[in-house]
């Protein structure tokens, strides 16, 4: 399940953010704190999780300090689904 | 011409009860504060200064986030009679060791006396702060009292002189931050005067801005202006707002908001990443004005912007323009917000070619050109030729400006300052032209590309490599870079794309080179595709040219 999570983010993140489709993000790879995901791209990952798994991330949890790296924030999907 | 301390006073006399400013933080509730609460909060700022011996006249650096305490920290440098400058506070994205530089470099040059900031950035700011340093405390916010009654016929602030230096502003970057335009008590409220008659700001006027105040947008228009007119402003962090931009109009809803300036690129992101769920019950009607500023004017940005929120209630005549910068406190010019800025199809060859406007015909491609409106009242603008001849209407050249809200100078950079005018005129480094009086701006001058003599302006470039599909709107660089076979500057294009076979590179940068020949008088030297992210921004989202042109030289020199 949470494999499965990470494997959609990945997919969307190399493809609609990086815009880099064969990019493959590591699932402990820092994405928030090393700017990988600028803030102007905050809103469009928590619009993703939002339309695919149904779970509602708050804009001020759309920082590092509560998820940095994908297999953080399967984590916070998981719980919530 | 009454003090800044004067007016701010006065404003309170008349009601002290009256909200001054609604701080926005998400996932807190809205803080209100009172025109007696702000005066004094500011008074205990003023007094926290007076203890740790800064004087008037001496700069005040400012590193907090968005809030109470910078509101009132600033307000404090303005009783204290200082002069405040706002600065950029460290991100959790940006590199430590650059922003300590950067802060280093400001101190080295603008010898400020204190840095005012809170136990979250305190650490980095005394790494910065060397030994034999300029500055002499580092204050904490929290020293502050919550309150104070201080003898506010004492204020230091209130027998400043009208030409004395009412704070500085940078802009962004490591060479704007050696760069503070320091403005004086009567620029500033020259301006303030002449960009209110402008607008016609009236009493049912309510000022939402979710603008950082370390740039002149955010600083002027989004803060001083509002305040010292006495207008309701409401704050949201910019911060929160880029997380979740649908805060400006739920704000505007909440507080019947009529004035907002925003930078062209928030009229896309805007329209692209807000919900239909986001808009419940939002009433955008009362949007008198939102006036796009602080980087070229797109009517294609409007359009998306008044098609996602006309259903909310946005008035089409609500979208306006304006032109400034920090050299003129804020506005050179302002669109009338009866008609609207004006909208021109000109010739696209004739423009690239020869830098004359002239209205497109059915068998040229055209540009649509939006004007950022005429010059405010209290300033004349000149369009000059290279050898600083003024230039007629129609044809590109330099903007220069004069009005009686000008810098004084760049602080403690005389040799900029000295190159930045032209007998009194300020010579604006950008370009664009006069048509009916109303301003066009078309580019920057310094960026400028000479091919053989002929003058390109890389801009003009980069328009047309937009439009080859497969390019990233707007990732894409055009510079000029010297031939020593030839004896002139080639012109090359850096362009980042999502493809990455070479089948593909092949068919756009044939594309691409394809469109220039036919749309410019130039041949591309070099076309280099690069993947997503490679481009350099500036802390304001510009593409930086020279930064870019320098990492592509580098790459090339050692692939």
């Amino acid at each position: 399940m949470a494999d499965d999570i990470i494997t959609q983010l990945a997919n969307f993140i190399a493809r609609d953010i990086l815009k880099e489709p064969g990019r493959i993000l590591a699932a402990d790879e820092a994405l928030i704190s090393s700017g990988l995901v600028g803030s102007f791209c905050l809103v469009d990952m928590a619009l993703f999780v939002e339309d695919t798994f149904g779970v509602r991330i708050d804009d001020t949890e759309l920082n590092a300090a509560t998820f940095d790296t994908l297999a953080q924030l399967a984590a916070l999907i998981h719980s919530r689904i | 011409m009454p003090t800044l301390a004067e007016i701010l006073l006065k404003q309170h006399d008349s009601n002290p009860e009256r909200v001054a400013v609604h701080v926005q933080r998400s996932g807190l509730a809205d803080l209100p504060i009172s025109w007696g609460q702000l005066v004094s909060r500011a008074g205990s700022f003023a007094d926290l200064y007076a203890r740790h011996g800064i004087q008037a006249g001496e700069v005040i650096v400012l590193v907090q986030e968005h809030g109470e305490a910078l509101i009132s920290s600033f307000f404090g440098a303005i009783f204290g009679g200082q002069i405040p400058a706002i600065m950029p506070f460290l991100t959790e994205k940006l590199s430590p060791e650059k922003y300590r530089t950067d802060l280093a470099n400001l101190i080295s040059v603008t010898q400020p006396a204190a840095i005012i900031t809170n136990t979250e950035f305190e650490g980095e700011i005394r790494l910065a702060v060397s030994e034999g340093s300029p500055v002499r405390a580092i204050i904490l916010t929290s020293e502050a009292e919550p309150a104070l009654a201080a003898d506010f016929d004492r204020l230091p602030g209130l027998t400043r002189p009208p030409d004395s230096i009412a704070l500085l502003q940078h802009s962004s970057g490591t060479t704007g931050l050696q760069k503070g335009v320091a403005l004086s008590q009567t620029s500033l409220l020259n301006q303030v005067e002449a960009y209110r008659s402008a607008i016609r700001i009236n009493g049912d006027d309510v000022v939402v801005s979710w603008l950082p105040l370390y740039h002149d947008m955010g600083l002027i228009a989004g803060f001083l202006m509002p305040i010292l007119s006495g207008i309701p402003l409401v704050l949201i962090s910019p911060f929160d707002w880029v997380r979740a931009p649908q805060r400006l109009f739920q704000a505007v809803s909440q507080f019947k908001g009529t004035l907002t300036w925003l930078p062209n690129f928030a009229y896309n992101f805007c329209a692209h990443k807000i919900r239909e769920r986001h808009m419940e019950g939002v009433d955008l009607s009362s949007w008198r004005a939102v006036i796009n500023c602080s980087e070229p004017v797109r009517w294609d940005s409007h359009r998306q912007f008044f098609e996602k929120f006309r259903a909310y209630g946005l008035k089409f005549a609500a979208l306006q323009t304006c032109y400034a910068m920090a050299e003129n406190v804020f506005g050179v010019t302002q669109s009338d917000l009866d008609s609207g800025p004006k909208i021109e199809q000109i010739d696209q060859q004739v423009f690239l070619n020869e830098h004359i406007i002239q209205q497109s015909t059915t068998d040229h491609p055209a540009i649509v050109m939006m004007s950022s409106g005429k010059p405010l009242s209290n300033t004349e603008i000149c369009i000059l030729d290279p050898k600083g001849h003024a230039l007629p209407e129609k044809q590109i050249g330099e903007i220069a400006l004069y009005s009686n809200s000008m810098l004084t100078g760049y602080y403690r950079r005389p040799d900029l300052t000295e190159n930045a005018f032209r007998a009194d005129w300020y010579l604006t480094g950008d370009l664009g032209y006069l048509s009916d009086g109303e301003l066009f701006v078309t580019g920057r001058k310094k960026d400028m590309i000479i091919v053989g003599g002929k003058n390109i302006y890389p801009q003009d470039i980069e328009i047309l490599v937009n439009q080859v599909p497969g390019v990233h709107g707007g990732r894409v660089v055009a510079f000029g870079v010297f031939d020593d076979d030839q004896g002139t500057e080639e012109v090359v294009v850096v362009a980042e794309v999502e493809e990455t076979s070479p089948e593909h590179h092949k068919t756009i940068s044939n594309e691409i080179r394809q469109l220039i020949a036919r749309n410019s008088a130039v041949a591309v030297r070099t076309v280099h595709l690069v993947g997503p992210k490679w481009l350099l921004k500036t802390s304001s989202g510009k593409i930086a040219r020279s930064a870019n042109r320098d990492k592509y030289l580098a790459e090339v020199k050692h692939p």
